[in-house]
């Protein structure tokens, strides 16, 4: 029987209710007395001179009330880096200057370089196209390779366009390099992960406020991070004390990691406000969002697979380059890194492996993390190159995998890349992936596609992914500027209802749903009278956001510890009003009792009595029943999974089709296996958007030419199978009281190499066995092209 | 992009070559062109009304010509700013080559894009700028065999519109 409440149950998510009825407040759908517009004048060329920007014909226009450019943000800070990544030779990254509006020198086609503040939106949209700036277009570099190769120069001040030269594990070089080179057989793949534009639902808005009584700021803003937003702001950028300022992010249409990071824009309308006296707001166009918001991916890897003619595994060796775009957005420097280098060794017993990332400045939008981040990047290239090995061994795609598989009696296991996997059972996710994606099945359903004159592939990979993220102590030995714990508050009403304030944010994770559900059981009161509050610094205690699928493992933590706290002051509270010693005390199903005798009080009674102290012990506890935790954890958390797609292939137009696809995850513990179930499916329609259809272009002079709807292919629900999704192969997480793992972006890093890998595999099937890789996307053009090669 | 081409006219070198340095004769060449001032030493003013795909602006912009071999070739350059449109670059080196009276006029045409052009019109921008270069150079026959017929630029707002609209208009 499925519970129906509590852990484990399935309630539907109460916040689709307002979600679906178009009653959601979008930080756009707040409007305030006196508000102003905000639009941005931006730069059309991928790099150029700022010679003069000439903004009195603007100024003059109707309805303007201010013009700012960059020479207004000379004396505030940059938008930093949040990692310090140290190249091989120990020397620290390169870290140009990220300013609130381009000065000098634009650096991107989109980069903002001036801003009109008017009483519309198209008095100012009007007015920034009467801004007159002279740029002079300088040459671009938007190849990673030219970019390294002495081409112009993105920052001139720091005098190339290395970021940083990042070797994983550098003590590991030698070995590698060796085992390479006396391997008996060793497997290489050159491939592209595609740069991808997130595509948000709801473009980025800010909202920026001024109360020139108190002097304190307000900022509504699209963020998965209203905290870390907060502190880049006061400590880095505008220099505001963090106690005047308050950041709320309201519901948010989607983030996918291109709301993390805090943007220019923000401290524009925040400044703007303050000068005008008025609350400045903007809203992004579509166009905007293409242009702006952080993209995804672009990595260029070479990747090595050493092994025995039986297929051991001997050594694995990558050289990635990295893009970074213009500037270093927040996460940028770890996305490529810590989030990908240490997650190399993916599910196996390799004996040593070395990751070399050179991450590139180019003339493009800043690149950061995306869905999966990094771990997509480690995934795909492993996932594709074992599938060449095992076609060069002529060994089974599986039986490869499951040969050098880390066996469940070796958890905890000291991975290769560095990292200790607390738990996990590979061979049990594929042992499940055989049997609901009837592999036995697979030849009789590749003959009836045969038949129809098409080519049917099957494609199968595992992955690890490092999720909960993460262990403040580690991160800071790896180069993060920040802590990583999560924090929430239990506050219990006298009525007997209750109010978790969450440092994570929720934009579509179910968090308004799923973390009540841990209250109520913790607690035996009905999950209907809990309630989450999110998005707001001046509600919540402390937060570090919502991404790398961390919000159940660490967040979901605090609450639980600020939980057992909020139990251990109610059994002091009832044990005063049982007369009992509290050691006597229990507590179940929502009742306090006393052992063995028939004395009992309510949740709801303590409640009351903690808020009305008549008679009340307050030398011994203090009234009030509302608890703080901040949870860091001892680890990440380690998701795993066997993922099998099945593709048709139509020889005649080269179009890809995926017929079937089947996922099969390990997130420990389950809360809400529907939300689950959601998640996953979100997560694989975004990977099979990558590996089918989704490809972020620019030309050789840096112009973006993906920059709408028109050009840059989302995935539709036409391009999407049914998918068979289990989570059932559960290795609850050792060193969290959820026992949960994250599930928030395994779809996206377990699909994409799943998908190519069934296209070879059908390309092979039908005689075409020189083709050994097509990269994403896997285009009807670029397969026919293969296949006519 | 690159493209390359040539029209066969049938005037004699002089003819021709006088004809390229003419603002008038420019101006009634390049297609969607309002405006145009100025002369063949000191470049030409421009105001250049197209629309590529769902992308309509006026373009202000200069001509210049340079790499002048009298009656053997130039290079014409040209760059229009469209404002939130974005900005359109090109350039067409020319040459001319004749005999008995015919001129073989061959050009070889560079082209670039920015901001909205080519973030929205990159699929179709190839192909307009073929369209561009066949139609400047069609016309500049026509105007040089036929100097009386001014018809060529007048007509462009009714010839985009389909029929659907011509009837409902």
């Amino acid at each position: 029987m499925p519970k129906d409440s509590g852990i484990g149950a399935s309630p539907k998510r109460r916040e689709d209710i307002r979600f679906l009825t178009g009653l959601g407040q979008y930080t756009d759908d707040i409007s305030l007395t006196g508000e102003t517009h905000a639009v941005f004048a931006r730069s059309q060329v991928a790099t150029g001179i700022i010679k003069s920007i000439d903004t009195s014909a603007a100024e003059n226009m109707p309805g303007v009330l201010a013009v700012f450019t960059g020479d207004d943000f000379v004396d505030v800070g940059g938008n930093p880096a949040g990692w310090l990544i140290n190249s091989r030779d120990g020397e620290p990254m390169k870290e140009p200057k990220r300013p609130v509006l381009a000065h000098g020198k634009v650096r991107h086609v989109g980069d903002a370089y001036a801003a009109v503040i008017a009483e519309t939106a198209e008095q100012a949209r009007d007015a920034a196209e009467a801004i007159e700036a002279d740029i002079d277009e300088q040459p671009a570099v938007v190849d990673m390779k030219s970019a390294l190769a002495g081409g112009a120069l993105v920052h001139d001040e720091i005098g190339t366009n290395q970021c940083f030269d990042w070797g994983w594990i550098e003590d590991n070089r030698a070995a590698t390099d060796a085992a390479i080179k006396s391997a008996p057989h060793v497997t290489t793949l050159e491939l592209v992960n595609n740069r991808l534009v997130p595509n948000a639902m709801e473009p980025r808005a800010s909202t920026g406020v001024f109360d020139p009584g108190t002097g304190d700021y307000t900022l509504y803003t699209t963020s998965q991070n209203p905290h870390l937003t907060r502190l880049l702001i006061c400590a880095f950028v505008l220099g505001i004390p963090e106690n005047k300022l308050r950041v709320v992010a309201p519901d948010v249409g989607g983030g996918f990691g291109s709301k993390i990071y805090h943007y220019g824009e923000e401290a524009l309308v925040l400044s703007a406000a303050k000068k005008l006296g008025r609350p400045v707001r903007w809203t992004a166009s579509r166009s905007e969002s293409f242009l702006t918001d952080a993209h995804g991916r672009d990595h260029v890897t070479k990747i090595e697979i050493a092994c025995e003619k039986d297929g051991t595994f001997l050594a694995f060796r990558t050289e990635t380059m990295a893009n970074v775009g213009a500037y270093l957005s927040n996460f940028s420097t770890a996305t490529p890194t810590f989030l990908h280098g240490t997650l190399m060794a993916g599910n196996y017993t390799v004996p040593t492996l070395y990751v070399n990332v050179k991450a590139v400045f180019t003339n493009t939008a800043p690149v950061d993390a995306y869905r999966g981040a990094g771990r997509p990047e480690a995934t795909y290239s492993l996932e594709r190159a074992i599938d060449k090995c095992a076609q060069e061994l002529g060994m089974d795609p599986l039986a490869l995998r499951r040969k050098n598989f880390i066996k469940p009696d070796q958890f905890p296991y000291a991975a290769a890349a560095g990292l200790e996997y607390d738990t996990g059972n590979y061979h049990a996710l594929v042992d499940k992936l055989e049997e609901l994606a009837d592999l036995s099945g697979f030849e009789a359903r590749r003959a009836a596609t045969k038949a129809t004159g098409k080519l049917r592939g099957i494609g199968v990979n595992t992955y690890i992914e490092a999720c909960g993220i993460a262990p403040s102590n580690l991160v800071g030995v790896l180069g993060s500027r920040v802590g990583l714990y999560d924090a929430a508050t239990v506050r219990v009403n006298a009525t007997g209802n209750i109010s978790v304030m969450v440092g994570a944010h929720s934009h579509g994770q179910g968090h308004e749903t799923a973390f009540p559900q841990v209250v109520a059981d913790m607690l035996g009161i009905d999950e209907g009278s809990i309630d989450i509050v999110h998005g707001d610094t001046s509600k919540i205690p402390f937060g570090m956001g919502t991404y790398g699928s961390r919000s159940l493992a660490v967040c979901g933590s605090a609450v639980v510890r600020a939980t057992e706290k909020i139990i251990n002051k109610a059994k002091k509270i009832a044990a005063h009003m049982m007369e009992a010693s509290e050691q006597d005390v229990e507590f179940s199903e929502g009742q306090f009792s006393i052992a063995g005798t028939d004395k009992s009080v309510g949740f709801g009674d303590v409640a009351l009595k903690a808020y009305i102290p008549h008679n009340f012990p307050i030398e011994d506890i203090e009234p009030g029943l509302e608890e703080t935790a901040f949870y860091d954890p001892a680890n990440f958390t380690y998701p795993a999974g066997a993922y099998a797609c099945e593709v048709e292939v139509d020889p005649d137009t080269g179009k890809v089709t995926i017929d079937r696809f089947t996922a099969v995850d390990d997130f420990g513990n389950v809360i809400n296996p529907m939300i689950v179930t959601g998640q996953v499916h979100g997560g694989l329609a975004q990977g099979i958007g990558q590996a089918l259809l989704e490809n972020c272009t620019y030309d050789e002079n840096g112009q973006i030419l993906s920059a709408s709807f028109m050009d840059y292919a989302m995935p539709r629900a036409s391009d999407l199978p049914l998918y068979t999704v289990d989570h059932s192969c559960q290795t609850p997480c050792t060193h969290n009281p959820l026992g949960v793992k994250g599930c928030g972006e395994a779809g996206a890093i377990g699909s994409p190499p799943a998908v190519v890998n069934a296209v070879i595999n059908a390309l092979h099937s039908g005689g075409h066995t020189d083709v050994t890789h097509i990269d994403m996307p896997v285009s009807p053009a670029r397969v026919w092209a293969a296949m006519n090669s | 992009m690159k493209m390359t081409g040539s029209k066969q006219i049938t005037a004699s070198n002089e003819k021709v070559w006088q004809a390229i340095l003419s603002a008038e004769v420019l101006q009634r060449c390049v297609p969607g062109c309002q405006e145009m001032s100025g002369s063949a030493s000191e470049g030409f003013e421009a105001t250049v009304v197209q629309k590529v795909g769902p992308v309509k602006a006026t373009f202000k912009g200069q001509v210049t010509l340079s790499e002048m071999v009298q009656g053997q070739g130039l290079k014409l350059s040209g760059q229009g700013k469209g404002g939130a449109a974005g900005f359109a670059k090109g350039s067409a080196t020319v040459t001319l080559t004749s005999t008995d009276g015919i001129t073989i006029l061959s050009y070889d045409v560079e082209a670039k894009v920015g901001g909205k052009l080519a973030q929205l019109g990159s699929r179709i921008i190839d192909g307009f700028a073929k369209k561009m270069a066949d139609q400047f150079f069609e016309r500049f026959r026509d105007a040089v065999e036929n100097p009386e017929d001014q018809s060529t630029n007048e007509t462009t707002e009714d010839d985009k519109k389909g029929w659907l609209t011509k009837l409902t208009c």
